[in-house]
Parts: structure tokens; sequence; C-alpha cells
């Protein structure tokens, strides 16, 4: 229904009759503009760097490259595909990094035992990687519950369970790598399809990147998840179960975040306590980049998509043209705090 | 000024069965009585206000009804029938939607969407059941309702935020019309809005109350619920006190009773 806009005079006849004026754009042409092109900004972003470090460093553009930064951005994705649930909800998970840690030493050992006391490594396998999601979704859980329940802030919760948890992980096999690992695990990890170009762990991350982004923009789910972030007391009172749904997005990072760890295990061949650690600042960074508003109700699986490229292309690229390893984080850091300074700009376009 | 209960219509006093009634209820927070014996009722096509000081139990009252708040005794009546509602989900099943001050809509989510909020449609089929939203079903729902209550919206997939501080409360107004079938309770629906957009709400709830649907209005712009109600409820210290017509009485009457001087100088009580 577009209605065009009626002149003043007869706008007054409408309100007589009891109608409400149509809505007009009192917002500023720059502003509108950039809340139209919304996370398509961050490809052209995206696009510049794919250009700029192909310039500094041709190597950027062969198929070496192209593994190396898309295996590097599997846990990350994967990582920030829930971390979107959770921004987008106006929460934040902490835990995410060391949830990957820890359930992938969890599943690592339970497989390396059963494999040890002469189980099938297929059975194994199957076993061992069911632990890793539960015990994701384990995590997601407590960390829900608390946040629901005991009514605290989600930064302070997953900042808990983020040292618990990393704690727990060093307790887990006295701080030292699991090698012993089922065939198909290790396999995992080196299968590819399309002559090689594309590694079934970056299949596996951008499968769930699509599936997940679907869930967010075409399900109830994702569009309570949305209403959740943008008012929880209109969700609320629109009869949403807020607290439910919560502890359900936690979940999904937790069980996501076992996913990563399955696959971070598979790559490497082996389980480490430290595997994981410092990713959540990835995927936050990723998320936000994205276009995603840490104050809730904003942000797309695309922009997360793209914002996980940024940071990917970014770090191999600063490799590939020889650039000191700690000029990466610098880097990283500058495109979030840009990314944020352009949110403000198009959530000042948004609300009010 | 009379304070006698009358079950009447809003529109030629014809005897009309009331939609919602209230039979003694009473509210206590310790010992606070925030309602006393209260008794009402609200027919098909009325507009009735509710008003009173700060603290006098406007608010309770609405919350009971809408079920977000359990009396402490006394029951409530929809279409005759006895109800208990557990939780404001069980008031909108029946029937009853609330339009509150503010914090209502979702501003990140589009009209539509705030519409059908808590309520969404989905497609038929496997997918149905993992919740894949029918979004042009809904779209187009919204223009429907929205038109039945003459509001207009430049777009129902607009962004809630992108929207004035009336046309918030206009699409509010619309979203309790078009699922409310029994009454819409508004707890000062127009509080944080400007002069000339209290106006157009109130233009709003005339044409939602001819379509049948009553509304119980809490408002503190007098002049306001002098012109939109058939019926005035006068609150006074947790008692309803007075329910006065604004043709048989006026501003200063309707000031006297909330500040109880009316009762004071000797108008009948209830
Ligand atoms: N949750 C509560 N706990 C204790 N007292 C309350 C509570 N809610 C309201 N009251 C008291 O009940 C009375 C009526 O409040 P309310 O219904 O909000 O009045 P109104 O809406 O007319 O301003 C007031 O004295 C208020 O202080
Ligand atoms: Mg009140």
């Amino acid at each position: 229904m577009s209605a065009p806009q009626p002149p003043a005079a007869a706008l007054d006849a409408h309100v007589a009759e009891g109608e409400l004026e149509a809505g007009r754009d009192s917002v500023p042409v720059f502003q509108r503009f950039m809340e139209r092109i919304g996370a398509f900004w961050t490809l052209g972003v995206l696009a510049v760097l794919i250009v700029a470090f192909g310039i500094a460093a041709p190597t950027l553009y062969t198929k070496a490259a192209w593994l190396a930064t898309s295996s590097f951005a599997v846990e990350y994705l994967i990582l920030a595909i829930g971390q979107t649930y959770v921004i987008v909800t106006s929460g934040i998970d902490l835990a995410d990094g060391a949830t990957l840690g820890f359930s992938a030493m969890a599943g690592s050992l339970l497989m390396e035992n059963l494999l040890a006391s002469h189980v099938s490594g297929g059975v194994a396998s199957f076993v061992g990687i069911l632990l890793m999601l539960a015990t994701g979704a384990g995590i997601g859980l407590v960390n829900g519950l608390i946040i629901t329940r005991v009514k605290l802030p989600p930064f302070i919760v997953t900042l808990g369970t983020l040292t618990a948890v990393t704690g727990a992980t060093d307790l887990l096999n006295n701080g030292t790598e699991i090698t012993n690992l089922p065939g198909f695990v290790t396999t995992l990890g080196t299968a590819n399809v399309l002559s090689g170009w594309l590694p079934v762990p970056v299949l596996i991350a951008l499968a769930l990147a699509v599936l997940f982004g679907l869930g967010l923009s075409r399900t109830r789910f994702g569009m309570r998840t949305y209403a959740i972030g943008s008012n929880e007391i209109a969700a609320r009172r629109a009869g949403v179960d807020v607290d439910r749904h919560l502890v359900r997005v936690y979940m999904i990072s937790g069980v996501l975040a076992g996913v990563a760890g399955l696959l971070v295990t598979a790559n490497f061949s082996a389980a480490s306590p430290i595997a994981g650690a410092n990713d959540e600042l990835y995927a936050i960074a990723a998320v936000v980049i994205g276009g995603a508003s840490i104050f809730g109700g904003r942000g797309t699986m695309f922009g997360t998509v793209i914002g996980t490229g940024i940071i990917a292309v970014l770090t191999t690229g600063l490799v590939l043209a020889n650039v000191q390893p700690f000029w990466q984080q610098v880097a990283i850091g500058a495109v979030v705090i840009g990314a944020v300074a352009v949110d403000r700009v198009r959530t000042r376009a948004g609300t009010d | 000024m009379t304070t006698v209960q009358r079950p009447t219509g809003g529109h030629g006093g014809a005897p009309a069965r009331p939609v919602v009634e209230v039979r003694g209820v009473s509210k206590r927070y310790g010992s606070i009585h925030a309602l006393r014996d209260v008794d009402m009722a609200i027919c098909p096509g009325e507009v009735v206000g509710l008003v009173g000081d700060n603290g006098a139990g406007k608010s309770t009252l609405v919350n009971i009804i809408a079920g977000a708040l359990a009396p402490t005794s006394g029951e409530i009546l929809v279409d005759g029938e006895r109800v208990g509602f557990k939780s404001p989900t069980d008031a909108r099943d029946a029937g009853i939607e609330t339009v509150y001050q503010d914090l209502a809509l979702a501003p990140d989510l589009s009209v539509w969407q705030n519409l059908f909020l808590g309520r969404e449609l989905t497609v038929r089929g496997p997918l149905g059941w993992i919740g894949w939203l029918d979004r042009r079903a809904m779209a187009q729902q919204s223009v429907t309702d929205l038109e039945r209550t003459r509001i207009r919206i430049s777009s129902v997939s607009s962004r809630v935020g992108r929207l004035s501080g009336g046309q918030r409360q206009a699409v509010a107004v619309g979203r309790a019309a078009a699922w409310g079938s029994k009454v819409i309770l508004m707890d000062e629906p127009t509080a944080a809005l400007g002069v000339e957009q209290q106006q157009k709400v109130g233009e709003l709830i005339k044409t939602v109350a001819s379509h049948g649907l009553p509304v119980l209005l809490i408002s503190h712009n007098l002049p306001q619920v002098y012109d939109v109600c058939d019926r005035i409820l006068v609150l006074f210290h947790g008692r309803l006190i007075a329910d006065l017509r604004p043709e048989e009485t006026d501003m200063d009457g309707i000031v006297g009773w909330i500040t109880g001087a009316a009762m004071l100088s000797g108008g009948s009580t209830r």
C-alpha cells in the first residue's frame, strides 16, 4: 500500500475522517543512502582489499592463497554465525572460543579412549562428534540459563564461563594435546571437492552460513530474535517467551562452537587445549564489521560472511605482503572501529 | 450527574449486553488498597474513559482486565462468562488487546512484522513446521487491517523506527484493532505524543469503536476524554466513585470528581 502524499488541505480532510497521514521521510539523503546500502558497503570494502592486496602481493590470486585464506576463515565463520544470533538479541557470547577448545578436547579425549579400548573408528568418531556438539550445547545452555534466570548481563556471564571453561579444558588432559584420533576425523580435515578448490570444512562452514542465514531472515525464530534485540519488552508483551528464546540462542552459539571444535581438530589432526583461545574476538569483530548493531535488532548473516572475509583477507594479505604479523591485529582493530563508526551513522538514520 | 451503572451501548443508548464486566474486584499490595470493590461494564461500540489522580488505581484495573495482574478478590466476565486469566496471552486469546503508552513496538522490525509479532503466519507443509514465515500473506493482511481502521502508512515494510510517534501509536492501535474482538484497553496511549498527534489518535479511537469494538481509555488529557468518550468512569483512591456522561457534565464537573471535591460537596457516591 503506497499512498501518494496528499496536499496539505486534503490531508486535513483525511485527518477529520480519522486517518493518519502517511510516513514521510524526514531523514537526510546521505543517511538514507547509508541505510539502504546496508551490508553491501562491506562487500565493497572486501573487494577493495582483494584488489589492493593483489597489487601489493600478486600471490594472493593463487590457489594456495585461496586455500589458506578460506581454511583460516572456517573456525571464525562458524563461531560468527552463532555470534550473529546472539548479537542480534543485543547479547554477546565471549565464551564461544573457549567452548570450541573444551568441546574439541572433550570429544577427542573420548575418541582416544574408545580407540584404546578397541572400539571401531567409525563408532568412536560418531560418539566423539556427538559429545563435541553436546558439550557445546551444554555450555550454551548454562550461559542462557544464568543470563535469563539470574538476570545477569551476557557480557559478565560469558566472561565468567570463558574463564571457567578455559580452566576446565586444561584439566581434561593435563593441558596436553590429543593426537590419537580416528581416521574419519583426520580425513575430514583434508577432504575436498571441486578438484581441490573447495575443502570440505569450508563447504560445511558455508552451508551452515546459508542454513542459519535463512533461519535468521525467513523463520519465526529469526524474526523473534530480531524483535527481542530491538525491544525486549515489546516482544514479551507480544507473547514471545523471551527467556526460552534466549536460552536457545546461546545453545545455538554453543553447538556451533562444537562444530568449529570438530573442524579445527580435523584440520590439525589433533585437539589442542589452546584451540579457540581469543577466537571470540575475531568472531565478534566479523559480526560487527558485517553491520550488526551491538545494541541488538540489526545484523545479517550475509554481512557476517563478508565481515569474516574481510578479516581473513586482511590477515592473509598482510602475511603475503610481508608485513610484520603484529600489524594484522592493529589493522583488524582499526577495521572494527571503522565499522562501528559507520554503523553509528546508519543507526542514526534508522531510529527517530 | 449520575453514578448509576448503565450497561448500555454508546450509540443511541439502547440496552446492550456488556462484553466485559468487572465484578467486585479488589487489589491489595500489602497494606495498600489499589482497588476496592470495583464494578463496571463495557458494552459493544462504547468508548469508556477511565480517569483519576495519580495512584488512583487506573493502571491496576486495566492490568487486571488485561491478564497482567490477578485481582485479590472479585471476578472478570467476558461475554457473561467468568474468566481467570493467568497471563496477558490468555487475555489476548480471549479477544482483549492492550495499547501501552510506549515500548509496544520493535523499531527495527517492519510494520507488518510488528503487527504479527507473536502470532506469525507460517507457510503450509513441512517448511511450516520449522516456522517458515508466510511474509506475503502477513504483508497483505497488514495492508487490509490498517485500511480498515483508515491508518495510512506509506508501506507496511517500512521499519517502525522510521515512523513518527503518532504513526507508531497508530500502528499499535491498528494492531490491537486487528486482533481484538472484545475490547481494546489503552493505558495513556497519547501521553508521549504532541498535541496534534494526540488528536489524531483520538480520532482513530472513535473509528475503532464505530466498528463495534469497545475501547477503555485511560488518559490524563481531559479535553480528549471529554471529546472521545461515551462514558467517563472516575477512580478515587481505588474506588469507582462516578460514571458520567459527557453531555451531562462539564470539564469542571469531572475535575471535581477526580479531586474528590464533588464527593465531599454531596454528590452521590457508588
Ligand atoms: N507493584 C506494586 N506494588 C505495590 N504497590 C503498587 C504496585 N503497583 C501499584 N501500586 C500502588 O497501587 C496504587 C494504584 O496504582 P496505579 O494503578 O498505578 O495508579 P494509576 O495508574 O491510577 O496512577 C498506587 O498507590 C500505587 O502506588
Ligand atoms: Mg497508571
